[in-house]
């Protein structure tokens, strides 16, 4: 059997989704026999590929970038995953929603011309600096999604426990604690 | 007081008249979930996570303010009362803005708990993010309304057993919201005694001890239930 292609894709959140991804510690071997990873911000690849078996995706839907990607993954992979609480609530990237409609210059004056010490100015760079969405939502509220990971971050075993019910062909199911929110 | 005898989950069981159904039912070890229940002061039935199926009434009703009869059927844990309780919870969390990843009660909280107890691994419905203010100009205690769900647990501590009567509802459904005496910042509280009963009571981080950060907020609820408890049993047990 072909090994299973594996995607994992960093939206907008804090990447610690994916450094609990790495302290599957001795899982991470066996897994690297079982999967292809196709795609991931620890594998050097610039385009998402086409029949994508499962993506785990972290973060929640914060800018033009992460919207484009996301139509992109769903069109291209069988399974998507709801990779952390950013992902599967908006979290504390969607706290920015609570300040009404002109929340994205309110935080970019904050941020880049309030607290800045050195060249106030807020970033412009059409096609190179993303812009944000009015609105941060979690991933199914922008596409469909199959399952969820809750977890700020979910712990490695709560993953290990995803991805061993994948590998098996089984559909994924968490219960109780392992669908603990923070 | 004369018995009644009743069905739950199709087992027969007698209680005394005038006890509630979730009394009975907890008497009888059946659990039923509860958020706004607290042992010792009256029940409101406002959080609706306790909704039982009573044969013969299509409404569903919450077992905490619903007096047990003669001959009732009930069912407390059909598939059609799981598939309401986990929308009340999904509701719960879509009005206000519960981020558990940076809640002072992370890992003590209720709501948190029957969440994942419930199997609600994400939330359908499109969040509110409403625009709710923290009040933190008491001295010892804070209120984030972000994180609260108007179980007015803290209200009826504050009334029936501190007695002070400095906690309110104001408003009324998605705009209401817990106030001080008259409706002043809980600092300026001419009643408030400081007894943190309220923050004792509180479900989830909405009410916190102040200088508590992620997950440090422990709720001391064993200091209410030994008040409860030598109250109603005049048992003084530590």
């Amino acid at each position: 059997m072909d090994r299973l292609k594996v995607a994992t894709v960093w939206l907008g959140g804090c990447a610690g989704c994916h450094m609990s991804f790495l302290d599957l510690d001795e899982f991470l071997i066996e897994l690297a026999g079982k999967i292809e990873l196709v795609y991931s911000p620890v594998v050097d690849v610039k385009e998402y590929p086409e029949n994508v078996d499962v993506c785990l995706i972290e973060g929640a839907v914060c800018n033009e970038d992460n919207l484009e990607i996301l139509h992109k993954i769903r069109a291209r992979t069988k399974v998507l995953v709801s990779f952390g609480d950013c992902a599967v609530t908006g979290n504390v990237p969607a706290l920015r929603n609570k300040l009404g409609l002109h929340n994205v210059e309110n935080i970019l004056q904050r941020a880049y011309v309030e607290n800045a010490q050195n060249n106030p100015a807020i970033p412009k760079a059409d096609g190179i600096v993303p812009r944000l969405l009015e609105r941060v939502t979690p991933v199914h509220e922008a596409v469909s999604v199959e399952y969820f990971l809750p977890g700020c971050p979910p712990p490695a075993d709560r993953i290990k426990a995803l991805m061993t019910q994948v590998l098996g062909g089984k559909e994924p199911k968490l219960e109780g604690a392992n669908l603990k929110f923070g | 007081m004369a018995a009644k005898t009743l069905t739950i989950d199709g087992t027969q069981v007698s209680a005394e008249e005038g006890a509630t159904v979730l009394q009975v039912a907890r008497d009888h070890g059946i659990e039923i979930p509860t958020l706004c229940h607290l042992e010792g002061v009256y029940d409101v039935g406002a959080c609706r996570l306790c909704l039982v199926e009573v044969a013969g009434i299509a409404k569903l009703l919450p077992a905490c303010t619903t007096k047990i009869s003669e001959g009732m059927e009930l069912k407390t844990n059909s598939e059609r009362l799981q598939k309401y309780r986990r929308m009340t919870l999904e509701l719960l969390f879509a009005e206000r803005s519960h981020v558990c990843a940076v809640c002072v009660s992370n890992g003590h909280c209720e709501l948190q708990t029957l969440a994942y107890s419930h199997g609600m691994e994400h939330v359908r419905y499109d969040y509110c993010f409403p625009k709710w203010k923290v009040d933190v100009t008491h001295r010892l205690f804070g209120m984030d309304h972000n994180r609260c769900i108007l179980c007015a647990r803290c209200v009826r501590v504050c009334w029936h057993i501190e007695g002070a009567g400095t906690k309110n509802v104001s408003g009324r459904g998605a705009s209401a919201n817990i106030i001080n005496d008259l409706n002043q910042p809980w600092g300026q509280s001419d009643s408030c005694t400081e007894c943190g009963k309220c923050v004792m009571s509180c479900p989830t981080g909405a009410l916190f001890h102040k200088g508590s950060t992620v997950a440090e907020m422990v709720h001391d609820r064993d200091k209410l239930e030994f008040i409860v408890n030598a109250r109603e049993k005049k048992q003084w047990i530590v």
